[in-house]
């Protein structure tokens, strides 16, 4: 794993274990877009990777696919969306239930995308998630994925949220709480002074 | 450390240590009083406070299982997290948000004001606001609410600057209210750093909380004894239908059963019907205290939902206290809008990860997108109203689930009167004219959250066939049984609760101690 957990997520740079080619199971692997200079500026490499517990490369891309389309983002990097994967694949290890869900899921991604899901026009992939929602595969990733896709330090980032104020400087009293300037500062009635500012 | 004998029957046990119980401890041991006080939860402090959504609510939230029934929302999206309360030394004082509104007079006459309304199960309270005024007054001293006793209000946030200019404009008065936030230093405790984590646990203690406030200052006095991770199962009676103890499992999960003298329920208004129901016994078959019926009825949770809406610039709502300003010009009551009540407007703002939780619950999609998107722009409001109590909206227990313990879990059943409908159109309304008329670029009406006000199940009443407890709380079945808790209410008016539940709390540990001293209980 990463020796920046914390940057980075769950997301490792790139190293093939010899158990993971042992075991045939798959590595989700990506660069972070150029695009993604929040993003760069954390991680300790532009490469990233997902060491899988159980499901197939094929399978994970497939579902780093699909919560692009659950909830699109177009100017996220699929580095945020592996960490979905990552819990999708985490759960597939501890249940078989789940496993077959997900696996099944992908297969009817597939089918429903005539062939290649991975590969499908984003028009044709929008289609296909619309005509899901509510079973119980689309719950399970869409449940999955509102946690994941948006408790992580780098959708913080990206998002502009700013995340453990106590961890990171503080209360806002001093850094901003009341910054905002387009429009007009309420009366001193209604808004007092802040004690000792 | 204190420690008191379980077959010690000279002690009051209090059950729940949040803004009722933790507030009846303290009292009761400043006039003298013994008290074992049970939390099921555990001791955490503004040292161990998490600023992170999830994290703190793994810590802080009652997460036993419960289930839903009913029309309600929540009941879709949660059907096993009815309500966002806490199980933590504390209670719901550690994720409170602070506002610290009075009743308005006629709130306490809802039965007399509003009328026979159909399908509502109105009564007036046993009380009134002039009863209730010197307690309350002791109630806001003891927690520091700003703009009483000569306390500054706090300095709002950018989130209440957006709100006060739209307020401004459609002609309301926004201020940042009465808050149970220290605006400076005040009885040992620092001024708020604005953090944005109210709902997370105050991480300076500026934000009143039994847990570093009434609960110390009951150990100091050497006659109370918190027993924590403590889950009480069932309350004990004998033969003349007096309260004797209550039976618990203690944090290692074994099963001890404490003697008292006198037994105060205050476990939310969920938990404490629940375990007036668990305690029926061959003289109380259908639950202690229940000899009306109305134990677990008459459930109620404020008429609630939120606004948030998306600005062309930046706004950053989650920095600085979560509920930062204040709305009450709906708050009286005009029957001319279609409803009876009425209802407050306070800002409200959820960090990323609980706004993707609780903007649309199952939501997805390319509008779900967007407005994440504009999550630094976006501003947010919470509509917190006078719900209806109705028979039918009520707490039982269900008839297969169990818990750990292997006690049945609490149904909450819930379904919106016209009434609450009515009045959530009219706010929605209104937020939205209020953020339009700042520039919205879109507005977004949320439903209501898991409920943090929960209410009325066993509603305070003059006479015992119409209600659970007497004006002081006390059951009218069992005298040395009390609940302590919101549960009391008769109605919920609009006003966030605790500052109502800590002045019950005051007032009912004055009766107590003088019952005790005169040998009446």
């Amino acid at each position: 794993m990463s020796e920046h957990p914390v940057s980075l997520g769950a997301l490792a740079q790139p190293r093939v274990s010899r158990r993971a080619f042992l075991k045939g199971s798959g590595l989700l692997v990506g660069t972070l877009w150029a695009s993604s200079s929040v993003l760069l500026a954390l991680a300790p490499s532009p490469s990233w990777a997902l060491e899988l517990k159980s499901l197939d490369q094929a399978s994970a891309t497939a579902l780093l696919q699909f919560c692009r389309r659950i909830f699109p983002h177009d100017k996220l990097d699929d580095a945020v969306y592996a960490l979905v994967v990552k819990e999708l694949d985490e759960a597939a290890a501890k249940s078989a239930e789940t496993r077959t869900l997900l696996t099944e899921g992908v297969a009817g991604l597939n089918r429903a995308a005539g062939g290649n899901w991975a590969a499908a026009p984003v028009e044709k992939k929008d289609a296909v998630t619309a005509s899901l929602a509510g079973t119980p595969f689309f719950r399970k990733v869409q449940g999955t994925a509102v946690v994941a896709l948006y408790n992580n330090e780098m959708a913080f980032a990206h998002f502009g949220y700013e995340g453990n104020a106590f961890q990171h400087g503080g209360g806002y009293l001093m850094r901003g709480f009341n910054d905002l300037k387009w429009l007009p500062n309420p009366t001193v009635q209604a808004s007092p002074a802040a004690f000792g500012v | 450390m204190t420690s008191y004998k379980h077959d010690d029957n000279s002690v009051v046990v209090i059950i729940g240590s949040g803004a009722g119980g933790g507030t009846l401890a303290n009292e009761l041991c400043q006039q003298g009083v013994k008290v074992v006080l049970l939390e099921a939860g555990r001791r955490q402090s503004i040292g161990t406070f998490i600023n992170d959504e999830w994290a703190a609510f793994s810590q802080l939230t009652w997460n036993d299982k419960r289930t839903t029934s009913g029309s309600w929302r929540v009941a879709r999206d949660f059907p096993n997290l009815p309500a966002w309360i806490c199980k933590t030394v504390g209670g719901t004082t550690t994720h409170w948000a602070g506002a610290s509104l009075r009743f308005q007079e006629h709130e306490f006459r809802a039965r007399s004001v509003y009328g026979g309304l159909a399908g509502a199960n109105l009564l007036d309270w046993p009380l009134t606001l002039q009863e209730l005024e010197p307690y309350y007054a002791r109630a806001e001293d003891k927690m520091g609410v700003t703009r009483t006793n000569d306390i500054p209000g706090l300095p709002g946030n950018n989130n209440f600057k957006v709100f006060y200019n739209g307020a401004t404009k459609i002609g309301y008065g926004a201020t940042t209210g009465r808050m149970a936030i220290n605006s400076q230093p005040r009885a040992n405790r620092a001024s708020c750093q604005q953090f944005g984590f109210c709902f997370q646990g105050c991480k300076t203690g500026a934000k009143w909380s039994t847990l570093y406030t009434e609960i110390p200052a009951a150990e100091e006095t050497g006659r109370l004894e918190l027993r924590e991770g403590c889950h009480v199962a069932r309350i004990e009676h004998d033969a003349a239908g007096k309260a004797t103890g209550v039976v618990y499992f203690d944090a290692n999960g074994k099963e001890q059963r404490q003697k008292a003298r006198v037994v105060c329920v205050a476990g939310n208004a969920i938990e404490t019907p629940r375990l007036l129901l668990m305690s029926a016994s061959a003289k109380f078959p259908d639950g202690l205290a229940n000899s009306s019926g109305q134990v677990g009825r008459n459930y109620m949770r404020h008429t609630t939902g939120s606004v948030y809406a998306t600005f062309e610039q930046p706004v950053h709502m989650y920095r600085g206290t979560t509920m930062a300003g204040i709305v009450q010009d709906e708050a009286h009551l005009d029957t001319k809008r279609g409803f009876v009540g009425g209802y407050e407007l306070e800002t409200l703002s959820l960090g990323l990860p609980f706004m993707a939780a609780f903007l649309d619950p199952g939501g997805w999609g390319k509008g779900f997108a967007e407005a994440m998107d504009n999550y630094v722009n976006m501003a947010g409001l919470w509509i917190v109203g006078e719900d209806m109590p109705q028979e039918s909206n009520r707490i039982t227990l269900h008839a297969t689930e169990k818990d750990q313990w292997g006690l049945p879990v609490p149904d909450v059943h819930y379904d919106d009167h016209p009434n609450d409908i009515a009045m959530r159109r009219h706010a929605y309304r209104q937020s939205t004219a209020l953020y339009e008329a700042v520039g919205a670029k879109k507005v977004y009406e949320v439903p209501p959250y898991p409920s943090t006000h929960n209410l009325g199940t066993c509603r305070m009443s003059a006479r015992p066939r119409d209600g659970v407890v007497n004006k002081w709380g006390q059951t009218h079945d069992v005298p040395n049984l009390f609940i302590s808790d919101g549960s009391q209410y008769t109605t919920g008016a609009t006003e966030n609760p605790t500052l109502t539940i800590v002045t019950l709390a005051i007032r009912q540990a004055e009766y107590i101690a003088r019952q005790m001293k005169s040998r009446s209980l």
